[in-house]
């Protein structure tokens, strides 16, 4: 949840990485035990449906009311080669009756679906974790394929763990008998099996699953009915297995969420929603151009869906086109907007910095993935700072904005669209792979409740001649925020010309005087340093000598670990920027407070780069480029040495 | 002049009567003297009064390059945007207004090398656009070296030894690339030019006008051949809708069809062939004979360089398309409703 960090509900997640357990009266044959949070990752070939179980499990904890938070993680590869170890998919996800953060630094429960599955995964367990195998799936080839000399399920080797060995597969192919299938249709449900396991073991609502199965299987009611009949079967054999002999409650998070109405969401869709609300809160047409790159690529889908809200999507031949005819769009008057990830940043420079020199508003969309060049598609990094502060040509000054959170991406949209509009400049809007795929429960805002983004396009002249003569200057500002005017084809009078090549202020005339570029230049930086953006709130309850910064995605371990120092009666205070260009007037103020400053980054150290450079602080970088989100552990430990050190 | 095409009603008209001084800008034009831009630009402001369109629904839009500083001195809407990218800006801009008349002017090295790609892939589309090639066949801007259109062998500043690489035939790419309009004119015959930037203008989707310019500092006399009055009787071609291809002194020669090969063949007109004689289509439903057409010049001398409108069929434009699909999503699925997309269809709510 996104809510204020110094909540006091937030303190809940520096419980230990135990699950805390408390017996309570049987039901039936079977204990139920009930628990604060659980985390669970399911693992299995990339062809096994590992997402869709996980996405399923995820809208039944959702609409069961628990706070939480997911992790999917899978390869680029469409289908990897089966059964090794680059091939392993999961999806991790965390769930609470209380206030979370992160989707969890080491699950509970690992579901593996084959002796890769385990593999990849089991290094990532504490000791006395459950693990769900699929026996099926460990024969001696599959096994020797990842490394296996023996079977991990009889060598001992997995002694420290609460092992579950179910055949899924036959159990499935049992369980559909009845059915008119191929035993190779019938075993491709053994992810509902588990799924159905799953959700008896943690008292999950089966309705919205079984809803789901029937509507994506409309057209196939025998397929859905398989789904649905394997589901069942998974819940049963919880129910009537010794195995399982324990079923587990985890109460709905209702202290932690503020009155409302909620949904389960995920970055991109956040964000494709802000962009809509920015679309109307502006009372612009959007229009997004895009080419399809991992993992942008749902931005443009979702608003494809949305055509009745007077969304035009293109999908352009390249990233340049793409950026291209957002910005024709823009120059017509349309809410533009062209989403990528790094790659295509870097083939959108151009663009941009014709942008900047155009002063139209754009927003730059980039789901930051790891780099360089192709780097890891599929993976999350936060790498791609500098190039959105400084990846064009000559001195051409770029906003930048990050959301912390998935569901932060909404509000991130519509800040973004703000500065864009407010200001006739392109921004940027560094989102990332984390919280692009990642999802948490989002309270819904009312239509209302939105910002007014009311922009007033130039209507007539905006500039008296000595001789009197009334005339439309393209490049006359607004005293206030140095924006130019948006004057749209189709305004009778004010036709005017613009371009990459420098202008006469004011006039927007062609002009190579040397005078008037630099003036030109120091204009358009003082535009973006002039952006009113909101101060930088520091949350430090004790009066701590350390302060933790960060930006964009991190917000969640982050604030996890931030409790975990706090809970065991350490002082650190934590600030985490929105703002990356141009920065809160107060940053400096706060930075010059504390007598160190921490900056955990999932790159080599960028805005530390940046903070250490405006401010002469002397900020420590602490840094991880593996293409996963930082543990909320491993940063505890990191700011703890901080502090004391 | 437009009732033909149903798009150009959505563009509002002109008010008044206009003048050609209509659209000058106050800019002073800075091509070379005597660059063949100059008459390039007279034909489309003389032109632009006779389309009639309100001038605030005009926009020019161009890449980099000498023909690109063609917008500055419109006094329409324009922009001037960076290298090969103009048809892209320019399918935002057309896709997101129908209510614009847009114009794409671009040079032989910004449409053919650096942007290539979205020219090929706004033909494909079939956005409305009206794109001027204006093809000199070297770069002027960078000062003189050889152009994607080049002839091979050429001796430029980049090519000391001569060129190695075969140019491209710009009508023949944009057939290829599915063009519903595709013409070939020249920059001094202002007649020719204005009749073919009105069929242009009155085609609905993408017309590629490809106008033959003369660079007078860095590849003077390139179209001599067709200009010169004597030579170009042997070297052009002028096409017409509807009239037997036929061209030289007194229509000595004409174009006709090897049975053989399907493939199209220049020959001297004779009382036995005079029937054989190919009568131009442009509307023809298939490329093929466009395509031969266009293939019948010499890349080196000219010879036999087909002008006029090769191509003009309807198909379905792009912005058309697309705007259509809004109203369907309308028609289907009502007028947006943020409160309830935001809500979706899982939530819980939570009570104070």
């Amino acid at each position: 949840m996104t809510s204020q960090v110094s909540s006091p509900a937030e303190q809940a997640d520096g419980t230990d990485e135990t699950v805390v357990g408390a017996q309570r009266k049987p039901v039936g044959a079977k204990d139920v035990r009930r628990l604060d949070r659980v985390i669970i990752r399911f693992a299995g070939d990339s062809g096994d449906g590992m997402q869709l179980t996980g996405d399923r499990f995820t809208s039944e904890t959702a609409s069961f009311g628990n706070d939480l938070s997911t992790l999917p993680n899978f390869p680029a590869e469409i289908r990897a080669p089966a059964g090794t170890l680059p091939g392993v998919s999961s999806f991790q996800l965390h769930f609470a009756d209380h206030d979370i953060l992160t989707p969890g630094d080491a699950p509970n429960v690992l579901v593996a679906m084959n002796p890769a599955a385990l593999k990849a995964n089991v290094g990532d367990l504490p000791r006395g974790a459950e693990i769900i195998v699929n026996t099926d799936e460990f024969t001696r080839r599959a096994m020797q394929k990842v490394g296996y000399d023996t079977s991990p399920l009889e060598d001992g080797s997995l002694d420290g763990y609460h092992l579950h060995p179910v055949p899924l597969t036959t159990l499935t192919v049992e369980a559909l008998k009845e059915f008119d299938l191929s035993r190779k249709e019938a075993e491709r449900s053994k992810n509902m099996f588990a799924l159905g396991l799953l959700s008896w073991m943690y008292h999950r609502p089966t309705e919205g699953t079984e809803k789901f199965l029937r509507s994506k299987f409309a057209k196939k009611p025998e397929i859905a009915a398989a789904n649905i009949a394997a589901y069942r079967a998974g819940w049963n054999f919880g129910e009537t297995t010794e195995d399982f002999a324990v079923s587990y409650e985890v109460a709905p998070a209702a202290a932690a969420f503020p009155p409302g109405t909620y949904r389960n969401i995920s970055g991109n869709l956040a964000l494709a929603y802000g962009l809509i609300a920015a679309s109307r809160q502006t009372d612009l047409p959007l229009f997004l151009g895009s080419y399809p790159i991992t993992p942008a690529s749902d931005i443009l889908h979702e608003l494809s869906r949305h055509k009745n809200f007077g969304v035009r999507t293109f999908q352009a031949e390249d990233e340049i086109a793409g950026i291209g005819a957002a910005l024709g769009a823009a120059f017509g008057g349309s809410l533009a907007v062209t989403t990528t990830s790094g790659p295509g940043v870097a083939l959108k420079s151009e663009t941009i910095g014709l942008a900047v020199s155009l002063e139209l508003p754009l927003l730059v969309v980039d789901i930051q993935r790891g780099g360089p060049s192709t780097g890891l598609p599929t993976k999350t990094e936060q790498a791609d700072l500098l190039q959105a502060m400084y990846g064009r040509n000559g001195e051409a000054p770029v906003p930048v904005v990050a959301p912390r959170t998935p569901a932060d991406c909404f509000e991130a949209a519509l800040e973004a669209a703000r500065i864009a509009v407010t200001y006739r400049t392109p921004v940027f809007l560094l989102s990332d792979g984390y919280l692009a795929n990642g999802s948490e429960p989002w309270r819904i805002p009312e239509p209302d409740e939105l910002p007014d983004l009311a922009v007033r396009f130039a209507q007539g002249p905006n500039h008296t001649l000595d001789d009197g003569t009334e005339v439309f200057w393209p490049y006359q500002r607004d005293p206030h925020t140095l924006a130019r005017p948006w004057a749209v084809p189709g305004t009778p009078g004010l036709e005017h010309r613009i371009g990459g090549i420098e202008k006469q202020d004011g006039t927007g005339n062609i002009s190579y005087d040397p005078a008037n570029h630099d003036f030109m230049v120091r204009t358009r930086q003082a535009k973006v340093d002039g952006i009113e953006v909101p101060d930088l709130d520091v949350d430090d309850p004790d009066g701590a000598r350390t302060l933790v910064l960060g930006w964009g995605s991190t917000y969640g371990p982050i604030t996890a670990a931030v409790r975990r120092i706090r809970k065991e009666g350490g002082r650190v205070a934590q600030a985490h920027l929105r703002h990356l260009n141009p920065f809160p007037a107060n940053l400096g103020d706060i930075l010059g407070r504390y007598d160190k400053v921490v900056v955990p980054e999932m790159n080599l150290g960028q805005l530390a780069t940046l903070i250490r450079a405006k401010y002469l602080v002397d900020a420590q970088s602490y840094n991880q480029v593996n293409g996963m989100p930082f543990k909320a552990e491993q940063l505890a430990t990191v700011l703890k040495e901080a502090i004391d050190g | 002049m437009a009732d033909g095409n149903a798009l150009l009603q959505l563009v509002p008209k002109a008010e008044g009567k206009q003048s050609m001084k209509d659209f000058k800008s106050d800019q002073e034009v800075r091509w070379c003297p005597g660059c063949g831009d100059y008459a390039i630009l007279a034909a489309v402001q003389g032109f632009m009064p006779q389309l009639g369109l309100a001038k605030e629904n005009i926009v020019f839009v161009s890449g980099i390059g000498c023909s690109s500083r063609f917008p500055y001195y419109m006094n329409t809407y324009g922009m001037h945007s960076i290298h090969g990218r103009a048809p892209a800006i320019a399918t935002g801009l057309a896709a997101s207004r129908r209510d614009l008349s847009v114009w794409v002017v671009t040079g032989d090295g910004d449409a053919l090398s650096i942007g290539g790609n979205h020219l090929i892939h706004a033909l494909r589309r079939n956005v409305n656009l009206k794109i001027l090639l204006f093809n000199n066949r070297i770069y002027g801007l960078t000062k003189g070296q050889y152009s994607p259109t080049s002839e091979v062998g050429k001796i430029t500043k980049s090519t000391p030894m001569g060129s190695l690489d075969a140019p491209f035939n710009p009508v023949s790419l944009a057939l290829g690339a599915e063009a519903s309009f595709v013409a070939r004119t020249v920059d001094s015959d202002r007649k020719h030019l204005t009749e073919v930037l009105r069929q242009a203008a009155e085609h609905p989707g993408t017309a590629l006008i490809e106008i033959y310019q003369n660079c007078n500092i860095f590849n003077d006399g390139a179209f001599d051949a067709l200009k010169d009055r004597e030579q170009a009787e042997e070297a052009v071609i002028r096409l017409e809708h509807g009239q037997p291809i036929r061209f030289g002194a007194d229509g000595a020669k004409g174009v006709v069809r090897d049975p053989r090969t399907g493939d199209l063949e220049v020959v001297t007109v004779t009382a036995d062939n005079e029937a054989d004689i190919l009568v131009h289509d442009a509307h023809a439903t298939s490329p093929t004979t466009a395509f031969a057409l266009s293939r019948l010049a010499d890349p080196d001398t000219l010879h036999h360089t087909p002008i006029g409108v090769l191509r003009s069929v309807e198909r379905p434009v792009y912005d058309t398309l697309m705007s259509d699909q809004l109203d369907t999503a309308v028609e289907q699925h009502g007028k947006g409703d943020l409160a309830a997309l935001l809500a979706g269809n899982d939530t819980w709510t939570v009570v104070g």
